[in-house]
């Protein structure tokens, strides 16, 4: 089995699509390279965003992604993604995945929704909220396990499950996780748990002085981190729409 | 077969090549068959330190392009016997560092040697790429401020990723910290990291602490390496991390601030 990711367009806007991957891509610069994906259109099949597929799929390849099919839309969408040199996936065609996987890709599909109610709202009302528009794929079993410090300027992504780390995390590198981060050392760099949307993912380290942590997409700065709690160990959780950081 | 050993830190001015020619010039008084490259193309300074820029005729690159052999290219050092030196170009750029160039000569001179010291140039670009990806060893010089240490942070993590034996799977590159220009008064007015600090952070084996002394600027400037210098302090140091690095265990000096004497208290700062 594999999985693959699948980009659900919400909006019908090119410019604005291209924003938000751009924004998505600078966040994880890693993550996205050479990842294959499947352009899910359904959502934006009555408009005309078929004559601008060639380009955003351009586009999309430029930033470093893989497009390779489309999923949804008529038969202008179909005849685009030839036109674009993709291939058509209806729903059937896709990796077989188990039910726990339809079941939240129905679920994240929900939130895509109400998410993107929110979108027609002004872009500043909520800067910090990520939009899940790439559904997640079902967690792998086990975990990613690295035992030596993670560098200035090194990534290291466990993708699909929980990443640990029983070393230092040096200012400059950066941690991320579908599941949960925990470092076993001090935490001096970036963290990421739940970066394709998981907002039940934590972060727990030994000594907390991350430059920036983020939990499903909402992050927060060191200098909004109370000053009190750097260097003992902490947890960080997602509570609502904020961040929350307490001594373990 | 030679051990190769990289002589890096990411950031300029810390002292790369001084610290390349002491220990090549260590290792040579040691008896080991020693040659230190210097890979900086284009900016050129080991063959100054070490006193025989007015005898280089061919360089690394020469040899790298075939316009020379590297029998022809090798400097004899003539105050210490088995020590040679590869110099690098002044009129070319690190593009020259081809990787079957620099494989073939570092090839060559594995057989005939028994350390090749390369002196990295700063930067991660590809001269110190070239000159970190061939080691079995690597000594990080870093000075006892953040940007130094951040830069060394990042140095390490590439030597993990980007190196032959990285590739290839082996036994990682075995990673030495050696901290330079250490002032111990300065630490004790908390104007630099203190070893301990920088050995938390990075995390990596100590050879050694080289205490500032005007006397590496004299030698570099005089065309002497330090570490011929037996009265300097600095001179002393690098003689204990090249006893380090062959194995032998000696304590750290140097790492207090010198005890002033009943004048120097009366008039000193």
């Amino acid at each position: 089995m594999m999985t693959l990711t699948i980009l659900r367009l919400m909006h019908s806007s090119v410019e604005l699509l291209a924003r938000e991957v751009d924004r998505r891509v600078k966040e994880a610069p890693g993550l996205f390279k050479q990842l294959p994906v499947i352009v899910d259109v359904s959502e934006v099949a009555g408009t005309d965003l078929h004559a601008d597929l060639p380009g955003f799929v351009e586009l999309l390849r430029t930033r470093g992604l893989v497009p390779i099919g489309i999923r949804g839309g008529d038969s202008r969408f179909r005849e685009a993604a030839f036109t674009a040199g993709l291939s058509v996936f209806s729903n059937k065609h896709l990796p077989d995945a188990g039910d726990g996987e339809r079941e939240a890709e129905r679920e994240s599909a929900a939130r895509s929704s109400a998410e993107s109610a929110k979108r027609s709202a002004p872009a500043e009302a909520e800067p910090r909220r990520e939009r899940a528009a790439l559904d997640e794929p079902a967690p792998a079993a086990g975990s990613l396990t690295v035992t030596q410090p993670v560098r200035s300027g090194q990534q290291i992504y466990a993708r699909g499950t929980d990443l640990v780390i029983l070393a230092a995390v040096s200012p400059g590198a950066e941690v991320l996780a579908d599941g949960h981060v925990h470092v076993y050392g001090a935490l001096n760099g970036r963290a990421l748990a739940g970066v394709r949307g998981n907002t039940n993912a934590r972060i727990f380290c030994k000594s907390f002085r991350a430059e920036l942590v983020s939990i499903a997409g909402i992050y927060g700065l060191s200098e909004q981190f109370d000053a009190s709690l750097a260097g003992l160990p902490a947890q960080v959780s997602l509570q609502g729409d904020t961040l929350r950081i307490e001594r373990l | 077969m030679a051990k190769i050993i990289v002589v890096t830190s990411g950031k300029g001015g810390v002292g790369k090549t001084t610290t390349s020619a002491a220990i090549g010039v260590g290792l040579a008084q040691a008896g080991h068959r020693t040659v230190v490259v210097d890979f900086d193309v284009g900016l050129r300074n080991l063959d100054l330190i070490m006193g025989v820029e007015r005898r280089v005729v061919y360089d690394f690159v020469n040899v790298i392009n075939n316009e020379a052999t590297l029998h022809q290219a090798l400097i004899r050092d003539k105050r210490v016997d088995n020590l040679s030196i590869l110099a690098a170009s002044q009129t070319r750029d690190k593009d020259a560092l081809t990787d079957e160039g620099v494989e073939r000569v570092l090839t060559e001179l594995s057989k005939d040697f028994d350390y090749v010291i390369c002196d990295s140039p700063a930067g991660i670009e590809r001269g110190a790429l070239m000159a970190m990806y061939f080691a079995d060893e690597a000594i990080v010089v870093t000075n006892p401020e953040v940007s130094s240490v951040r830069d060394s942070d990042r140095i390490l993590g590439i030597l993990s990723s980007k190196t032959r034996r990285a590739a290839n799977g082996q036994p990682k590159v075995r990673e030495h910290l050696l901290l330079t220009r250490y002032s111990p008064e300065r630490v004790r007015r908390g104007e630099m990291l203190s070893v301990d600090d920088v050995k938390e952070i990075l995390a990596i084996e100590l050879l050694g602490v080289i205490p500032e002394s005007q006397s590496v600027l004299n030698a570099s400037n005089a065309g002497i390496p330090v570490i011929l210098d037996e009265e300097s302090d600095a001179g002393q140091a690098y003689r204990d991390a090249v006893a380090r690095l062959l194995g032998e265990q000696r304590p750290h000096r140097f790492l207090e601030p010198e005890k002033k004497g009943f004048l120097g208290r009366l008039f000193g700062s």
